[in-house]
């Protein structure tokens, strides 16, 4: 097939941008902005302190700006674009000091490394710090995986878990195999494969709201076969995956739960246990 | 599925028929089966995902470079065409389409047309206008074949008829052609063929689509596993080919990569059993062919999508149907809830620019943008990109302009008024925090019913304490930031 590949292409405009190729990663910065996300913020606050924790734990002094709200990811995915311009900015302006930005939740990650350069598209003076944001912007896992390079002794219990990942965050950012790293790193972890564990939980954002019904079945699906993985519980590294999964679960009186991936952790090295 | 809404009256919506088909079982299993065997197929078909992202980017080149001479490509197209002796025909709509058709169809005093498989026709509706003026148009692809006989349109356009199973299919043949009912595929497959095989003999006009419209050459390149495209392009006195203007690509070379990422994508097949190269009528010393060949080229929309530089790589998709098969709505709802010719997420996408956003308002919201489409796509369109951009256009209001046809759908002044408050709220620290603080403090305040997410989720209760108390209180930062 090799003599196929020509440039078939030299002056065309619109060709698919470049793959990028692997990360590269800093060494372990002294100081990090943690950005909480909305999600965390207001359902899932304990994960984000334990994800702080996590990263205190490294030796890192961590900053949570008062002023972070959302990244402005529903907004833009619903087609606002003024509105998720106007939030967006808010966040580039508070996060525009050099320090590497960690985030919690996948989907919003790759809103800051992906989509802002989409978000500010018209404005280049902007665009400068919105690629210097991307590259300082790093999904928790990923951080503690690569910058951090942590090297944990699992305090816990034997326990079976399966791992769900964002799908945005899977393609654009390769949380996967980040989150799953760090998984078996742990010695008493096992991590269970779940069928079509690729597939969309469903959320979505306002796709949940618009299409309930389409919406519903994915995350019936997914939690099905969540169940039947044989896991004692479910890990993400995503707020809104989370919400949709648990919110599901408990609508139909599941007893299986998902769990933040940075509590679970935080709860493994710490051997603190909260349950 | 909704306990709020009754189905029927969402019936001619996207909402109302995905939720008759959520509820149809056989269909759903139906799907599920097929697609997972599909993605299956594709993925073996591409081992080395070297060899095949290099591909794909090739497959990607190759169009956008088509595109980007697009007007010139097609003139050289139809010069050698003629050249070759192929009479060529320029359609702005399918209405116009559809004219032409029936008028080289009459002007043979034709009767009957034998169809190899075409969307572009299913685009056209060429089987109705044509039985409206007393041709009979035959489909000859199996699946299509299928779903003619059962009144219906395709779910699928590789796989018109993946909405049904062997029994649904024995139970179809029994009750249309009055054959005894038999569940072994290759019988099945066999009464299928018995029937067209006459057919084929007996047509005036065959009808085919294109798979790729080579410019330098003037050659119509058609891919299948059938033999019915052979025969239909063939057999009949008359060929008509019809297709839209963006299959139009430089070379024969650029046709190779394209043609393995189609068929590998498609079916996981290295190869389709039937690659036809089509290049004009019979000669003068030639036993065989046919003694007339036509293509119609259709716009139906397509100069619209190509005159705006991000909307124009739809015009990159060479139909495989892989978006679909990897789409995790298109597998729970088939392809009849699109209701469109055009399913699944390249539906989505080129859909508006044939018929308006009008007519289609739910189809950019009917994703969650996961991004399983875009991954597989051959030729790298960027679908949840374009989907986005499709709902921005959406809910742009008349002052506005939308850059899309009939956009502006969904432009919603209270809904722009709730995202305006939205908006407001996150970029004012102190009311955000406030609206923190009333959030955890009255959690319990929580309503249990908040609209459509409480018909299958319970409804998120806040925390007690936020992230921005609990983040403050394990610093200790008295000042900000």
């Amino acid at each position: 097939m090799t003599d196929l590949f020509y440039d078939a292409a030299p002056n065309a405009t619109r060709v698919a941008p470049e793959r990028p190729g692997p990360r590269q990663y800093p060494a372990k910065p002294a100081e990090v902005t943690l950005f909480g996300t909305c999600v965390m913020d207001l359902f899932f606050p304990q994960a984000g302190l334990d994800a702080i924790r996590l990263l205190e734990r490294e030796g890192i002094r961590v900053h949570f700006p008062r002023q972070q709200s959302c990244c402005g990811q529903p907004a833009w995915t619903s087609g606002y674009v003024d509105d998720a311009r106007t939030v967006a900015r808010a966040q580039l302006e508070l996060l525009d000091n050099g320090l590497p930005v960690v985030v919690p939740s996948g989907s919003c990650a790759g809103m800051f490394r992906e989509h802002y350069r989409e978000v500010f598209a018209d404005e280049p003076e902007t665009l400068t710090r919105v690629s210097a944001l991307a590259e300082r912007t790093f999904e928790l896992t990923e951080f503690l995986l690569h910058v951090c390079r942590v090297d944990w002794q699992d305090l816990g219990q034997p326990t079976r878990v399966a791992l769900h990942t964002s799908c945005t965050a899977r393609r654009e950012m390769n949380t996967h195999l980040h989150a799953r790293a760090l998984l078996d790193k742990l010695s008493n972890v096992q991590r269970l494969d779940h069928d079509h564990e690729s597939e969309c939980c469903g959320f979505g954002g306002t796709f949940s709201v618009r299409m309930p019904e389409v919406s519903g079945a994915m995350v019936l699906d997914k939690t099905r076969s969540l169940r039947e993985s044989g896991a004692a519980e479910m890990v993400t590294a995503d707020g809104g995956c989370l919400l949709n999964i648990n919110g599901s679960l408990e609508k139909q009186k599941q007893a299986f739960r998902g769990r933040h991936l940075a509590s679970f952790l935080w709860e493994r090295v710490s051997g603190e246990s909260r349950s | 599925m909704s306990q709020r809404i009754p189905v029927t009256e969402l019936a001619d919506s996207f909402r109302g028929r995905a939720a008759v088909a959520l509820a149809d079982d056989q269909l759903r299993t139906n799907f599920r089966v097929a697609m997972d065997s599909l993605m299956q197929k594709r993925a073996d078909a591409f081992p080395d995902a070297d060899e095949r992202e290099g591909l794909r980017e090739l497959g990607n080149h190759i169009k956008a470079r088509a595109l980007s001479r697009l007007p010139e490509l097609l003139e050289q197209l139809e010069a050698r065409l003629t050249a070759n002796g192929v009479k060529v025909h320029w359609a702005e709509t399918t209405e116009e389409a559809n004219r032409i058709v029936h008028s080289i169809i009459a002007s043979r005093n034709g009767t009957q047309v034998v169809k190899g498989k075409s969307m572009v026709s299913e685009e056209m509706e060429m089987n109705d206008y044509l039985a409206e003026r007393d041709i009979e148009c035959l489909e000859s692809d199996m699946g299509e074949y299928i779903v003619q006989l059962d009144g219906e349109k395709p779910s699928h356009i590789i796989m018109p008829a993946i909405h049904k199973n062997r029994f649904q299919i024995a139970r179809l043949f029994h009750d249309k052609l009055g054959v005894e009912e038999t569940e072994d595929v290759n019988e099945l497959i066999q009464i299928g063929r018995r029937t067209l095989r006459q057919k084929f003999l007996e047509a005036d006009v065959g009808v085919s689509g294109v798979n790729f419209a080579v410019a330098e050459t003037g050659t119509l390149l058609l891919v299948e596993n059938e033999g019915n495209g052979r025969m239909s392009t063939t057999v009949p006195p008359v060929h008509i080919a019809v297709t839209g203007i963006e299959k139009v690509v430089e070379n024969l070379r650029d046709v190779v990569p394209l043609v393995s990422l189609l068929t590998r994508s498609a079916l996981g097949q290295p190869i389709t059993t039937y690659v036809n190269l089509i290049s004009g009528p019979r000669k003068p010393d030639e036993l065989d062919g046919p003694e007339e060949v036509h293509l119609v080229l259709l716009d139906n929309g397509r100069s619209g999508a190509f005159a705006d530089a991000q909307m124009r790589q739809t015009l990159n998709c060479i139909r495989c149907g892989a978006c679909m098969n990897h789409c995790p709505v298109y597998t729970r709802v088939g392809g009849h809830t699109y209701g469109e010719v055009y399913p699944g997420p390249i539906g989505k996408i080129i859909t508006p620019h044939m018929v308006g956003l009008h007519k289609v308002p739910d189809h950019p919201s009917a994703s969650s943008l996961c991004g399983a489409c875009g991954e597989v796509c051959p030729v790298k369109i960027p679908i949840p990109e374009m989907l986005r951009r499709l709902r921005q256009e959406n809910v742009k209001s008349p002052a506005e302009q939308p850059k899309v046809k009939d956009g502006g759908a969904k432009y919603s002044r209270k809904e722009r008024a709730i995202w305006r408050l939205w908006a407001w709220l996150n970029t004012s620290p102190v009311i955000y925090r406030l609206f923190l603080w009333g959030a955890t403090r009255f959690r319990k305040l929580t309503p249990k019913n908040v609209g459509p997410w409480t018909d299958h989720h319970t409804a998120p209760v806040p925390a007690r304490r936020s992230l921005h108390d609990l983040a403050r209180a394990h610093l200790n930062q008295g000042d900000p930031s």
